[in-house]
């Protein structure tokens, strides 16, 4: 069987959910494999039904300590329903969660991890999926003929499932943790810009880089701009080092990846570690005014020129609009 | 005690990364110690100059080469280093379990490993270690304090950071942010020739997954450069994103 793992905030599933519910409907039809999805949380009854609208089975772990997630208790859940329903394929999120349990998941289970691939499918009885790598320079493809595999998905690379027209099947589950389970004790939590939609979620990003100069005109600006148009906001590495905007809105290797519709890059060179969390973008837009900026090389619409002056311009142009 | 640092030597961001009838091309690439890495190195020695009596232990893994990075977690300031020498390439999972011999060998209370490698695109070796160990583990650690046996961490996660506490033994994976790198000196460098490294060939079982094969992910870009003043740009790019790349919700105000 092909179990999915929901992952959930402030009682809904995230995006994620519906693109690895995606993902197991494709590999279940391949094998005729049943397909179920896991959710794991204080009080995850909201988030399963709302599961049950896209998969025959939903199997629910619930436990106070669950919430804020915790790498180990997740880890035993996890192993334990893989165990319980004798699932071939477990797909988690290319989350910072997800990454986090997704490798312990697959060491207990003595199996293989496929890490937050693009795509994955069935050859034979061998689980193969492409992943990129070389600071995303590099798409690998890889193979695994383990009995249990671990699949993480990396966020936005496959298309949401739609709604299915059956209605399915809620289950507990007892999973028996231990106290070592336990053993980190979560504190204070910061959480990123609220009211914003999900960097990874989001259709539109706009990102900014060091070229507006102050946390001021990037306020002004950056943020301004993706208020219109309802997107996320990103930054590069130089920004966030500079104190203007939070580590949660970097985009990059050691920031978040994105892969959005629409990709503004604004005042952003183009480095090699900022690519590899944004070039699966479908269009991207760069403005310059480096004619020679890298970022232009893989740009769809590029402007040479000012932000300071083409922000206020495209602002204007997209209030006269329609 | 006992802190050990794992690194990897990678390709310099800038190397030319090219793919040819479906293998990798890396020929004329630098390398260099993982930076993620470095700074599992650096977070190492801060905890020592921060009042610990600790050894620190440096372990590579990979191909020979492997040992100028290693050379270069000496010359930062770790006291002696073990590398793992083997293919370039082994399944992380595979690389863990290899790795968590050398932990048990050694009787390490702290490990640091780099969040993301900059050539697999990999943040797996940290949790599979800790798993392999059955330590818990930290992961995009952003700040890192130890008192005694008990630490506080803070680290990244989905929608924000949160704080860890917890006691030793703890693998703890490195984010941007969480140092500052120290630049080793010359005196340093002449230091850390004479410091041992101990090179053994890597223990490894069969890898749980293969490579199969690699593909450019260049994507095909208009690159359509809109000229003009900057009122006329932003309004042919509105045009052009609606009507031709058809990317603007229309009720999108
Ligand atoms: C290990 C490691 C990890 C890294 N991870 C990341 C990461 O995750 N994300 C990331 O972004 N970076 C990362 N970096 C840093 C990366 O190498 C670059 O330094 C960074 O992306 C540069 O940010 P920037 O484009 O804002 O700044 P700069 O490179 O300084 O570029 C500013 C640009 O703005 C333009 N400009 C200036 N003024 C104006 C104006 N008025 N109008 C229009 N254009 C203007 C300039 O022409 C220039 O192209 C990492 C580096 C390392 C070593």
């Amino acid at each position: 069987m092909i179990l999915i793992v929901a992952e959930h905030a402030h009682g809904a599933a995230r995006k994620s959910a519906f693109e690895l519910v995606a993902a197991g409907r494709t590999l279940a039809a391949a094998t005729g494999a049943p397909l179920a999805a896991l959710v794991i949380g204080a009080d995850a009854s909201s988030v399963a039904t709302e599961l049950a609208g896209f998969v025959p089975d939903v199997h629910v772990v619930a436990d106070p300590a669950l919430e804020p997630m915790r790498s180990e208790m997740t880890t035993r859940a996890v192993v334990h329903a893989a165990e319980a329903l004798g699932a071939r394929v477990v797909l988690v999120p290319g989350s910072r969660s997800g990454q986090s349990y997704g490798p312990r998941v697959a060491m207990r289970l003595g199996g293989a991890y496929l890490e937050d691939v693009t795509d994955v499918s069935f050859e034979g009885t061998a689980v193969v999926a492409q992943r990129p790598t070389y600071l995303a320079r590099v798409s690998a493809a890889v193979r695994t003929e383990a009995e249990r595999v671990v699949v993480s998905v990396k966020l936005g690379a496959i298309a949401v499932a739609p709604l299915a027209d059956t209605t399915g099947e809620v289950h507990r589950l007892d999973v028996p943790f231990s106290d070592d389970d336990r053993r980190l004790e979560p504190g204070p939590r910061q959480a990123a810009a609220k009211g914003r939609v999900a960097l990874e979620e989001a259709d539109v990003v706009v990102c900014g880089g060091r070229g507006f100069g102050s946390s001021e005109a990037f306020e002004r600006h950056v943020v301004g701009l993706a208020d219109r148009l309802g997107a996320g906001v990103g930054a590069t590495r130089a920004v966030v080092d500079a104190g203007w905007r939070p580590y949660g809105e970097q985009i990059g290797q050691t920031g978040k990846a994105v892969a959005p519709s629409l990709y503004l890059a604004l005042a952003v060179s183009g480095a090699v570690q900022h690519l590899s969390g944004m070039n699966r973008s479908r269009v991207i837009v760069a403005v310059n005014k480096d004619a020679d900026a890298p970022i232009f090389k893989v740009a769809d619409y590029g402007i040479v020129g000012d932000v300071l002056e083409v922000v206020p311009a495209l602002e204007e142009a997209l209030a006269g609009r329609d | 005690m006992k802190i050990l640092t794992i690194l990897k030597q990678v390709p310099d961001a800038e190397s030319r990364v090219r793919v040819q009838h479906g293998s990798l091309d890396l020929t004329g690439a630098t390398y260099v110690l993982d930076g993620m890495d470095e700074y599992g190195v650096e977070a190492a020695l801060r905890v020592r100059e921060s009042g610990v009596d600790a050894e620190i232990v440096a372990v590579g893994y990979g191909p020979a080469a492997t040992d100028q990075a290693v050379r270069t977690a000496l010359a930062m300031g770790a006291d002696r280093a073990v590398l793992l020498e083997g293919d370039a390439f082994h399944d992380p999972l595979t690389v863990a379990l290899a790795l968590a011999d050398v932990v048990r060998e050694e009787a390490a209370d702290l490990v640091f490993v780099g969040g993301k490698q900059a050539d697999w695109d990999s943040a797996a070796l940290g949790p599979a270690l800790a798993e392999a160990l059955g330590w818990a583990h930290v992961d995009w650690t952003t700040a890192f304090d130890l008192d005694g046996d008990a630490f506080e961490a803070v680290h990244d996660v989905d929608d924000g950071s949160e704080t860890l506490r917890g006691r030793l033994p703890v693998v703890v994976t490195t984010q941007q942010g969480l140092n500052e790198p120290r630049y080793p000196t010359l005196p340093n460098i002449m230091k850390a020739r004479r410091k041992t490294l101990d090179t053994r060939a890597a223990d490894v079982g069969q890898d749980r997954m293969v490579v199969t094969g690699h593909a450019g992910t260049e994507r095909e870009r208009r690159r359509v450069m809109l000229d003009g003043d900057a009122r006329s740009a932003a309004g042919e790019l509105v045009r052009r994103l609606r009507d031709e790349a058809k990317v603007l919700r229309e009720e999108g105000r």
